[in-house]
């Protein structure tokens, strides 16, 4: 096995020796991707910006459908076929390509320095040596809130705990919006919505989740079972029949104007803005007192990265270098609301929504999902116990503590944090 | 004199037959083993390892995968049980009432019941999702014009009920088969028993206890394997009601579903194919077992009745 890895990473690099030399042709390049739904994006957009630039260059975007795209990339690049870039899902997955020898190293691209270290945090190696894909998006938590229900209601935008419960309260005794719009019947909208929506602001983002990792801190420390006990109080505010309430089902209760909060992923942006007849608005995640320092999930979800195998490895780079810069982001956010570029550079956004989300990266602290790094690599897997439990808390079929333990017992099964 | 009244080797039974042989090895039995030997291995460092029965020792040993396992056969026989109560009972009692003479309008009724049973799951699935969906569903509604609102919950949803109103759908969509294979049996009873039963007086229900059941038992037990076969390889129902995960709280984990999480990986969860063939060896050893058990202690004692 590993011989063959070896010859095929030999006659790749001579290949690739040749390649430099017959540059002078058009070179096309493939990428590799799940989202088909940017097709129109790339194809109008980014690609035209891109081939304006750089002539000789050619660049075909070629996505599969989001359920098939692990399967049939792991298929096309055993068999050497997959394309020269490769759309990096966040974490495990693509490190475990990088390992194969199916990624190759970026950490030298030129371009990599516009990016900190947590948005890198996805497609680092463990010990940070090398990156191996370009940060494209992340994406940010918050809760979105019907503007005019908040009006009718005399609220004010909640920025502690208290006042977000005391708007609830008051949405709740009005009677005519569900306070919050929330199911758990998918379990991951009590997840990531819920429990790393709320977390960060509990156990001080990136300081609390590195310590988990450390094994500094466990799950059932206080900074880690306050947000269950928050996420059961939010059980009296939810819509009757929650439990068996769908994620498609909060988004049209909300959009229809039936629900005044939603507890949202900016990814929400774009179809509630066609969707919904109202004017939105959005806050954080809300503080514990007045003057705290906040804390948000802006969680790295997709990247790109340079196939080990590309006969075009120069060209692809030069794509690759254009993706790290900020005209990429000004273009790729701004088609997509609610996909934030990574890029240090301020990008400017036209959709006040988005730049409601993306203005909070200026005073709060941001941080990723406390599940993805390491922490979800063994049985039982941690992100999705943190499903089941979350779902349970609200629901009232565990208590904060239980779900805390149930979590860290499962996680010390296998997890023995570097000491 | 020997050699001349040797049968000639019938090579064209091996032609025949080798279609069939050659697809069904290649496509079934060739898979079978694979997967029998993938839970014989174990992946360590990208290198497989012959492990002998390790996987199936942390099946049963590791609490992390013994616990679902459990959990998983104990949900998946609950699931049987439903059926074997439910499904079947209603499935022989359509099945009488079709065949009785009175009934008008036979096709309808008989096409209507079996109409769920060509579905897709995807479509069962999804559509009582919706029935039963809290916010827009049908089913707070009708029960409200019946004056029992207070009645209806999210099923779906509560981890006490979940499993159940899922079995009770299943249900729903296969009743269907039962009754047209025991509809069949009841066609197939000769006239002649029937008018001699009533020439004894034996008529309405006591002929139906009396006569027709004990001539419809093997076509009863027949569908008793194919539901026990039927419910521990099911997976579909669960997947696509509840996910994945089969929620709320593991409530509706079956074995089905439990293989597929641990084979194919879900979400961050990475698969791990040699777990998942020890899961779906187990499956394999439970059905085997099951289909053994009907085969030697029941069918032989079933009495058949030739005309």
């Amino acid at each position: 096995m590993k011989t063959k890895l070896l010859t095929a990473l030999l006659l790749g690099s001579s290949v690739l020796g040749f390649a430099g030399v017959a540059s002078a042709a058009d070179v096309t390049l493939n990428i590799e991707s799940w989202r088909n739904d940017d097709l129109g994006i790339w194809k109008d957009k980014l690609i035209p910006a891109f081939e304006a630039k750089n002539p000789g260059i050619k660049v075909v975007f070629a996505p599969s459908s989001p359920t098939e795209y692990d399967a049939a990339l792991g298929a096309k690049l055993a068999a050497g076929s997959a394309g020269d870039l490769i759309t990096c899902r966040p974490f495990d997955k693509s490190l475990e390509l990088y390992k194969k020898g199916n990624l190759a190293d970026l950490t030298k691209l030129p371009g990599m320095e516009n990016f900190s270290d947590v948005a890198k945090s996805a497609w680092t190696t463990d010990d940070g040596a090398a990156t191996f894909c370009v940060p494209m998006a992340s994406v940010i938590h918050g809760f979105i809130y019907n503007k005019e229900a908040f009006e009718k209601l005399g609220l004010k935008v909640p920025e502690t705990r208290d006042e977000f419960f005391a708007a609830l309260d008051k949405i709740k005794a009005d009677g005519t919006y569900i306070p919050m719009a929330m199911g758990t019947k998918d379990l991951w909208e009590a997840a990531t919505m819920g429990y790393q929506n709320i977390g960060p602001n509990y156990w001080k983002g990136e300081e609390g989740r590195l310590a988990l990792i450390k094994g500094e801190q466990k799950l059932t420390d206080k900074d880690w079972v306050e947000p269950f006990a928050e996420l059961a109080k939010w059980k009296p505010y939810l819509g009757d029949g929650f439990e068996a309430q769908t994620y498609p089902d909060s988004q049209n209760l909300f959009t229809l104007g039936r629900a005044a909060i939603y507890p949202a992923g900016s990814w929400e942006i774009g179809l509630f803005n066609t969707q919904a007849q109202f004017k939105m608005g959005a806050f954080p995640p809300p503080v514990g007192k007045a003057g705290d320092t906040c804390y948000i999930s802006d969680h790295t979800d997709i990247g790109i990265g340079l196939n080990a195998a590309s006969k075009n490895a120069d060209a692809a780079k030069t794509f690759l270098s254009w993706v790290a810069s900020p005209e990429f982001a000004s273009i790729y956010a701004n088609a997509l609301p609610g996909f934030f570029s990574l890029n240090s550079t301020a990008v400017k956004m036209e959709d006040p929504l988005a730049q409601e989300f993306v203005s909070w990266r200026e005073k709060c602290k941001p941080t990723i999902r406390s599940t993805y790094q390491v922490l979800s690599r063994g049985t039982p897997n941690l992100e999705n116990e943190t499903w089941v439990e979350s779902a349970n808390v609200i629901n009232g079929t565990d208590t904060p503590e239980v779900a805390a333990e149930k979590l860290q017992k499962g996680l010390d099964g296998w997890y023995k944090p570097a000491k | 004199m020997a050699a001349a009244s040797k049968k000639p080797f019938r090579w064209h039974i091996g032609v025949f037959l080798a279609p069939a042989v050659l697809v069904y090895t290649a496509i079934m039995i060739l898979p079978l083993f694979g997967t029998l030997q993938l839970s014989l291995f174990r992946s360590i460092e990208q290198v497989q390892t012959f492990v002998g029965f390790d996987n199936f020792r942390t099946l049963f040993t590791d609490p992390n995968w013994s616990f679902n396992f459990w959990n998983a056969l104990k949900n998946n026989v609950w699931f049987f049980i439903i059926h074997m109560v439910v499904q079947n009972p209603i499935g022989v009692m359509l099945a009488a009432l079709l065949s009785s003479p009175k009934l008008r309008f036979t096709a309808f009724y008989r096409t209507a019941i079996f109409i769920p049973t060509i579905l897709s799951f995807v479509i069962v699935g999804f559509a009582w999702k919706l029935i039963l969906s809290p916010i827009w569903g049908v089913a707070p509604n009708v029960m409200g014009l019946v004056g029992l609102k207070s009645w209806f919950t999210p099923w779906l949803g509560k981890e006490e009920y979940a499993l159940t109103a899922l079995s009770l759908i299943s249900v729903w969509q296969f009743v269907g088969i039962p009754m047209m294979l025991i509809y069949a049996a009841l066609l197939s009873i000769p006239d002649e028993v029937i008018e001699a039963a009533e020439c004894d007086g034996i008529t309405g229900w006591s002929q139906f206890w009396k006569i027709k059941l004990p001539l419809i038992l093997p076509a009863i037990g027949i569908i008793s394997i194919l539901t026990f076969v039927g419910n521990f390889n099911a997976f579909d129902l669960i997947y696509t009601a509840q996910g994945a995960l089969a929620g709320p709280n593991y409530s509706t984990d079956i074995l089905g579903t439990f293989l597929y999480r641990a084979f194919f990986g879900f979400q961050l969860q990475v698969g791990d194919p040699h777990m998942g063939a020890t899961i779906a060896t187990m499956m394999f050893l439970i059905i085997l077992i099951g289909v053994c058990f009907y085969l030697f202690l029941v069918q032989r004692r079933l009495r058949r009745y030739q005309f």
